[in-house]
């Protein structure tokens, strides 16, 4: 990218330009266009095109207490597609991926549809209060439900006591994953609710007048009318809650504190990427796997937008 | 490259103001309604549960939070949140206020800073037909793919080199990059900012600084509200990036903060546990954000779905 553009021009800054200057000025004008980049252009460089050229770069070498740094090529990718940790993580972010997100989606969805159809004070109340957990930081979020989760201090002990029921280990191994689960919808359903709310209220309700004419129900001007109008909403929080779900870490790494028996310290792959950096200092292969985990993300929501370019209005 | 199609004239304010006259009209009836209230106080319920435990948890003390009279979810006998409150300054020198102010330091300087580049960049793509535009930003829409805790490893080793690391620097500078702020500003500036406009400045002699400041930064406002929103929150709330860059206790946000304070907990014997402060740190720590976000309602409710709409 040139940023040359952007300084060889001060002279526009002088010169009124006006629209009707003939096609040269108008060049000149348009370069304006350079000068309100740059800033973004170059944080965009040096923290994303630079760290991922760097992560690539770091993942074709190797590093030994010996030999200093050597190139060894595709060697890192080889380790990393075959090495069980790494492909265990991403088989447990997958699964996450096959219940959290569709569980996120609907709650939010039945959430947003109902919100949609009332008027009330309780409705308004509702909408803020389900948003509220986006508020929260993750950690937080996680330090709360690890509270609530624990035998010692949560209420799960005495809800179940009155049923004449024991409670279940919420943080044992059995139930972690489900755990995990309810933690990040609690978090984010909120968020795409709000998404999902916006788009609906952008619809011309006399749509909805046509179709209950015709005699059709709620459920099925919902199902019919107003989930394919939003559709390109939903995309967008498909994809949102998809690329979260696979760079799976706070929730976890912060349960692991009161769960460590169920929760290893390399359960997801960024969990391991950063075990590999921080905890072992093997900075090249910790930046194989992120750059592994970098390219399946992009592959995951390139098909996924590829798959939905339909209904997104993605050309 | 894909190009994403932008909203046909559904910019937010418009939005809200014809959604407002058509109420009436979209009200469930009778058994429906009551249904859907139902539903609704379940949700409640269930959202606000966790936050009802902080507060009342912020009320107990050490041992109360095992064994108090009031159980989990109610308050104890003894009420305890202003002694917490007074321990949480005394503890280890009042080190959780520092974490707080990092935290709130951190987030308004690359909030603002993000934002700033954000609607600059944003704006120059949704007004100017510059060379190389279509690359650019097709580039960017491909970087909103990027998962961005894949940059954190290389960023910290990138920045180790400038002696980087272990300083404020080090959570500031990576959370300037805001890929979606771009997206989100040019796509409403094209809707809000009419070309016409800012032609019928250029005939009056107004430099395009000028047209920026006084034209289109009034009509940006509300998008700037929710992306100036949305970058405080992603920096107020990225534990993966402070947890790798930042070592030095009083360098520490509070959420980073109160995981080391959990996990001596937790290690630790009696005299080092010290769950009440956990538990009320984390209570006077959301509380900001709480705020902002219900004093600025009316800009990111319609402003949060913006590029969304068809």
């Amino acid at each position: 990218m040139s940023t040359q553009t952007v300084t060889a021009d001060p002279a526009t800054r002088q010169q009124p330009v006006t629209p009707h200057g003939g096609a040269n000025m108008d060049a000149k004008r348009q370069r304006w266009g350079w000068f309100f980049i740059a800033p973004f252009a170059l944080v965009f460089l040096v923290f994303l095109v630079g760290p991922l050229a760097y992560a690539f770069w770091m993942s074709l070498h190797t590093s030994t207490l010996v030999g200093g740094e050597s190139f060894t090529g595709l060697a890192n990718y080889g380790r990393a597609f075959t090495d069980p940790i790494f492909l265990e993580g991403l088989l447990r972010v997958g699964k996450f991926v096959a219940v959290m997100v569709p569980i996120q989606i609907a709650v939010a969805l039945a959430a947003a549809l109902v919100l949609d159809t009332l008027a009330t004070r309780l409705s308004k109340f509702s909408r803020l209060m389900i948003f509220a957990p986006y508020a929260i930081p993750g950690m937080i979020g996680a330090l709360m439900w690890g509270f609530l989760y624990s035998p010692r201090f949560g209420p799960a002990s005495d809800l179940f006591g009155l049923f004449g029921a024991t409670a279940p280990n919420f943080l044992s191994a059995n139930l972690i994953f489900a755990s995990l689960v309810n933690i990040v919808t609690w978090q984010w359903a909120g968020y795409y609710m709000i998404i999902i709310f916006a788009a609906l209220r952008g619809i011309d309700p006399s749509i909805y007048e046509a179709a209950r004419i015709d005699g059709a129900s709620a459920l099925q001007i919902a199902m019919r009318i107003k989930v394919p109008m939003i559709s390109s909403a939903m995309v967008m929080v498909v994809i949102f809650s998809l690329i979260g779900t696979l760079q799976f870490f706070t929730e976890p790494a912060v349960l692991r504190t009161v769960a460590p028996g169920a929760i290893p310290g390399d359960y997801t792959p960024n969990m391991y990427a950063f075990t590999l950096a921080f905890s072992f200092s093997q900075f090249n292969y910790a930046s194989t796997i992120a750059f592994a985990l970098g390219i399946v993300v992009f592959i995951f929501s390139f098909i996924f937008l590829h798959l939905t370019r339909k209904q997104s209005g993605l050309r | 490259m894909a190009e994403l199609q932008t909203m046909g004239g559904t910019a937010a304010p418009q939005t809200t103001n014809t959604a407002r006259r058509r109420q009436p009209r979209r009200q469930a009836q009778g058994g429906a309604r009551v249904g859907s209230h139902l539903f609704l106080v379940a949700l409640v319920l269930y959202f606000i549960t966790p936050l009802w435990w902080l507060v009342v948890a912020s009320t107990k003390t050490n041992s109360g939070l095992f064994t108090g009279s009031g159980g989990p979810l109610w308050f104890n006998s003894e009420f305890n949140l202003l002694q917490n409150l007074a321990d949480l300054t005394r503890y280890q020198g009042g080190i959780y206020w520092t974490w707080l102010g990092n935290s709130f330091l951190y987030a308004l300087t690359a909030g603002v800073g993000a934002t700033l580049f954000a609607v600059l960049a944003g704006y120059g793509f949704a007004k100017y037909n510059f060379r190389g535009r279509n690359f650019s930003f097709a580039l960017l829409l491909g970087s909103v793919m990027v998962p961005l805790t894949a940059l954190v490893i290389p960023t910290f080793v990138l920045l180790a080199e400038f002696q980087l690391v272990d300083t404020r620097w080090a959570i500031i500078l990576p959370s300037l990059l805001s890929p979606l702020g771009v997206y989100l500003i040019r796509v409403y500036a094209q809707d809000v900012v009419p070309s016409e406009l800012l032609d019928a400045g250029r005939v009056d002699g107004a430099g395009e600084l000028r047209l920026f400041v006084q034209v289109a930064l009034p009509l940006l406002r509300p998008a700037i509200v929710t992306v100036l929103l949305l970058s405080v929150v992603a920096t107020w709330n990225n534990f993966f990036l402070a947890l790798a860059m930042v070592r030095s206790p009083n360098l520490l946000p509070v959420t980073v903060g109160l995981d080391s304070w959990q996990a001596l907990s937790n290690a630790g014997a009696g005299g080092e546990q010290v769950w009440n402060l956990i538990v009320t740190g984390a209570l006077v720590s959301i509380l900001p954000l709480i705020i902002a976000f219900l004093s600025l309602q009316r800009y990111w409710q319609g402003g949060l779905s913006l590029g969304s709409l068809k």
